[in-house]
Formats: structure tokens, C-alpha cells, sequence
């Protein structure tokens, strides 16, 4: 659930951080007027609650996934959750890129593809991968959420075993799991954030 | 500087006028940019031969960083044209100016390398933008670090290298595509002195030895100095003064580049300067400015055989661009009242400037 989401949100939010980022004034495509409308929708889809959003979202998942209930069907609205969530996170590690290496690769006679592959993307890896890891943490939360309404998994065990009929138990052992998870994801993006990072220490 | 003046380029002028010559690689006619109200270059007019390394100085905001952008199209002047081997540039696209930058390199203060990439990877960025084949890129990355002496370090990124070795890599990258022009947007204002010039003396070897033309802007008269046959002097965007290194630097016409040029041309010491007097006294004091043959001469023995000992209280030769150049402050007795006219006469064809200071009593 958690990965096939942060999977989509990859594949699709990195994208609009790049257009949010290449469209932007003084960007290598500047267009304020896509650059504004983007902005705006990745801003109202981030101000929705996830619960509000779930619910408001149920006609579409059950357009795409045919069920509006269980694992398969929580992953749509995680994914329409975490794709704007990291399109900002990678507008954030984009724009640090430094401008001086973007002028060195048109100077070199780089056109756009060549810019964004070469150079935007490769130099914002690092950013990108730690950023990557916060967006994987917080859909590990919302998909606890999910499970609220049938999703399955942990936060589905906590709500019904651990809240419902009250077995403390149960409930301790799905947060020590949770923080677990949570901490391996962590631990886990450190690693590759350093290994692709070459920067100055 | 122990320059030698081996370019068969370095003796080329551009005629009176500052008209663009014929042949040049890249000619600039009547550039104009504003940024809003700020007038970031006001009509400049200059010409680049092919193998010379033109110097352009200026002080921050004089609009030298925005005259180089606008020499491969990172920059778009408002007016006039810039032409490279005959092609307008001003006026292109950003697609029509992509094949012409390739044919430029570009070197930077703070270098600009890619630190996600190896020093090898940099170097291969614009032959894979040229869309060259991986083993050509390999064979000419191989070539080019040896060139900048760099060989063995393809593998390491640019953090694990000093200031001096990543300009090396921007160096070697800018050449990567076999370029016709080399630009140096102040290539070397971030180094210490030392590296300064050893990036310098290896600009002055490419120069030499692949006949590139070279145009660098700095705001240090030194780097002029060391490396270039021409130089453009700009102040407040307008160019206030172009010509030979040697020539300007023996005697520089405008007041900004003598202003420019400030600690590297001798000065009269404050406490002689402060002891002269303007009607009379025991010693006359002149400066003297030599260049060429001029310097070569034994002047200073041919004052003392007609006005007795000369002192000489400052100054010197140096060479630039293999020219030895020189300023003296000098001081014959004053044996009455017409000496410094008898001086002036003396000297008029053996110096390019005289001008009689004061008079000096002995210390009390």
C-alpha cells in the first residue's frame, strides 16, 4: 500500500516539481500562467484533510481500481495524497539547484531535455532521495488512516483489535511496528541520500 | 613578468579608431543593455582577432560580467550586433544559439562543475551534448586531462578536489568540444595568488599551443598583466580605453585606467611627495615614463653626464608582454633657474612622458 503509492507519487510528482520549477520566472520554460494554475491545484489538493479527501475521492477509486474498499483501493487516494505532497518537496530540492550550473550547461549549448537530465535532476538526487523518504513516512500515517475505512493493514488491526475491543496489547504492538517501519524507511533513505550525495561535506 | 612575446598574434593592433578590423572572430557594433532604468552596457564597439587573448577589466558594475554573457547569447543585447564568424548572434533563438554555444567554452569564478558528476563525467558533458559516441568521449577525456595535468584524478568528484584543480576540470571541459573561443568570466577571482597564475600560465599554453582565441573579463590589472595581448578598459558600461597591454600599461590615456592601474605602477612615496616644494630648492624632481627602446637605453647615465648625478628615488622596468615599460622618479641638482626646461628638452625624445614634480631641499 505504502510502497505502490509512494511509487505513484514518485512517477508523477517529481514531474510537476519539475514543471513547477522549469515554468517558474527565471526558469529554463518560463510559463507563470501554467506555473500559477499548477501552483494552485497542488496547493488546494494539499489543503484537504486526508480523511475529507478519502471520502471525496471515492466515485474516482472506484472508477480506477472498481472497489471503493480494501488495500488495491487505498492506494488511489494515498497516491492523490503523496503526488502533490512531493511535488513540492521536489520544487524545494530543484530550485536549490545552483543557477551557475544550469548557465554552464546552456553556455555548452544544452537544450532543455539535456538541462533537466543532466543537470537539474542529477544535482537535486540528494534532496530529492531524503525527500523521497519524509513523503514514504508520512503516507506510512495516512495509510494508518486508510485502514480506518477497510484499507487493511496495521492501522486497520489498531482501530479494530486495539480501540474497538480494547486490547492494549495489541494496540502497543502495532505502534512499536509502526515505529519500527517508520524508523527503518528513515534509516534506509539516510543510506542512499548519502551514498548518491557528492557534495561537500 | 617574464612573458615572451612568442605569439605571433601579440603585435596585432586594432586600428585607430577602435573600428572593428576585418577578419575578426567576433565583432561587437554598438551594444546596448538596460536592465530597466540601469544601462547595463552603453554602445560598445569592440572587435576579437583569431589567437589573441583580448582582456577586459572593469570594476564591479562597470558591466563586464553582462558584455561576456552577451558574447555567447546567455545574454540578448536591446540594440546593436554581435557578430561570431560573421553570424549575427544578437537576434537568434535560444535553439538557433545552441549549436553556436557549443562552439564556445566557458569558464566560471566559481567554476560551476557538476558535483552529482566525476571529474571525467564533467569533462564528457559537452561532447555527450555534441552527441558524441562513448569511446570518442573517453579517448578526448583522456586527452584533455593530461592537457590540464590532470591525469589519474577522472575518477574523483569535484569535492575532493582543491579551487585550483576544479578550474583545471572547468578548463578542460570548456575545451572538451574543440572550441573557436574560449571565454573566462573572471576564471580566476576566486583563487589565491598562486594558482592564480598557474591557471594563467596554462590559458596562455592552450592559447599557444591550439591557437585559441581567448577573451577573459577580471576586474584585476594583474591577470591583464600576465596573460593578455589586448585589453578593454570599461567604466560606467561604456569601453573608456582599448589597445595593446604594453601600450596601455606604459601609458594609459584615460583616467580611469590610470586609476585602474594604481598599485601596479610606481608612485612617489608620501614622505618625497610631501617634501617637494613647487618654486625651488636644491634638487629637481621629475617623472619619467619609458617604454620600448626607450627603456633600454642607459638614461639615468646620460642625465648625470649633463646635470651632474641622478638620483633615482622610485621606480623601474618591468616587462609586459615581452615590452619593458617603466616608470622613473628622478633627481639632477638644480644648477639654475632654466634646468627644467633644459631637462625637459633633454629628455624629450629619450622618454614617452615627462613631468617635472618640484624641487627638494636636502633632508635637515
Amino acid at each position: 500500500m505504502v510502497g505502490a503509492s509512494g511509487l505513484i507519487a514518485l512517477l508523477i510528482g517529481l514531474p510537476i516539481g519539475l514543471v513547477l520549477v522549469c515554468t517558474d520566472r527565471g526558469g529554463i520554460v518560463e510559463q507563470p500562467t501554467v506555473n500559477r494554475s499548477l501552483g494552485a491545484v497542488v496547493n488546494s489538493l494539499r489543503s484537504i484533510p486526508f480523511i475529507i479527501l478519502m471520502v471525496a475521492l471515492i466515485p474516482f477509486t472506484r472508477l480506477v481500481a472498481g472497489t471503493s474498499i480494501g488495500t488495491l483501493a487505498a492506494i488511489v487516494p494515498l497516491s492523490i495524497a503523496a503526488i502533490p505532497y512531493f511535488a513540492r518537496i521536489a520544487e524545494v530540492s530543484l530550485r536549490e539547484v545552483d543557477a551557475g550550473l544550469i548557465e554552464a550547461a546552456r553556455a555548452m549549448g544544452a537544450n532543455r531535455a539535456t538541462i533537466v537530465w543532466e543537470v537539474l535532476v542529477p544535482e537535486a538526487l540528494p534532496g530529492l532521495s531524503a525527500g523521497f523518504t519524509v513523503t514514504l513516512i508520512s503516507l506510512i500515517g495516512e495509510s494508518a488512516v486508510a485502514g480506518a475505512v477497510g484499507a487493511g493493514g496495521l492501522g486497520d488491526l489498531a482501530i479494530r483489535y486495539g480501540y474497538q475491543r480494547f486490547e492494549t496489547t495489541v494496540m502497543i504492538a502495532v505502534v512499536l511496528v509502526l515505529i519500527a517501519f517508520v524508523c527503518t524507511v528513515q534509516a534506509g533513505g539516510d543510506r542512499v541520500t548519502q551514498q548518491i550525495d557528492h557534495r561537500a561535506k | 613578468m617574464s612573458q615572451v612575446s612568442a605569439s605571433p598574434f601579440a603585435a596585432r593592433e586594432q586600428p585607430a579608431g577602435g573600428e572593428p578590423a576585418p577578419g575578426a572572430l567576433l565583432r561587437l557594433s554598438n551594444v546596448g543593455k538596460r536592465f530597466g532604468e540601469y544601462v547595463a552596457l552603453d554602445a560598445i564597439s569592440l572587435a576579437v582577432q583569431p589567437g589573441e587573448i583580448l582582456g577586459i577589466i572593469g570594476r564591479s558594475g562597470a558591466g563586464k560580467t553582462t558584455l561576456i554573457r552577451c558574447l555567447n547569447g546567455l545574454e540578448r543585447p536591446d540594440t546593436g550586433t554581435v557578430e561570431i564568424e560573421g553570424v549575427d548572434i544578437a537576434r537568434l533563438s535560444e535553439s538557433e544559439l545552441q549549436p553556436i554555444r557549443r562552439r564556445i567554452g566557458m569558464i566560471f569564478q566559481h567554476f560551476n562543475l557538476l558535483s552529482s558528476k566525476t571529474v571525467a563525467q564533467n569533462i564528457a558533458l559537452p561532447l555527450k551534448i555534441a552527441g558524441r559516441a562513448a569511446a570518442q568521449r573517453r579517448r578526448r577525456v583522456d586527452e584533455l586531462l593530461d592537457l590540464v595535468n590532470l591525469s589519474g584524478r577522472g575518477d574523483a568528484y569535484p569535492a575532493q578536489l582543491s579551487g585550483g584543480q576544479k578550474q583545471r576540470v572547468g578548463i578542460a571541459r570548456a575545451l572538451a568540444a574543440e572550441p573557436v573561443l574560449l571565454l573566462s568570466d573572471e576564471g580566476t577571482s576566486a583563487l589565491d595568488p598562486e594558482t592564480t597564475l598557474s591557471i594563467l600560465e596554462l590559458l596562455r599554453e592552450i592559447n599557444r599551443r591550439l591557437l585559441l582565441t581567448i577573451v577573459l573579463i577580471t576586474h584585476e590589472m594583474s591577470v591583464i598583466r600576465a596573460i593578455a595581448d589586448r585589453v578593454v578598459v570599461l567604466e560606467n558600461s561604456r569601453v573608456i580605453e582599448t589597445g595593446p597591454v604594453s601600450r596601455v600599461f606604459a601609458a594609459p590615456e584615460a583616467p580611469g585606467t590610470r586609476k585602474l592601474l594604481g598599485a601596479l605602477r610606481p608612485e612617489l612615496p608620501e614622505l618625497i611627495a610631501a617634501r617637494l616644494h613647487a618654486a625651488t630648492g636644491d634638487a629637481v624632481v621629475v617623472r619619467l615614463d619609458v617604454q620600448g627602446d626607450q627603456a633600454r637605453s642607459p638614461l639615468l647615465a646620460d642625465l648625470s653626464r649633463v646635470f651632474g648625478p641622478a638620483t633615482l628615488l622610485e621606480g623601474g622596468v618591468e616587462h609586459v608582454q615581452g615590452e619593458p615599460i617603466g616608470t622613473l622618479f628622478v633627481s639632477v641638482k638644480n644648477t639654475g633657474p632654466d634646468v627644467a626646461s633644459r631637462l625637459r628638452a633633454f629628455v624629450e625624445h629619450r622618454v614617452s612622458s615627462v613631468e617635472v614634480l618640484g624641487y627638494l631641499n636636502p633632508d635637515r
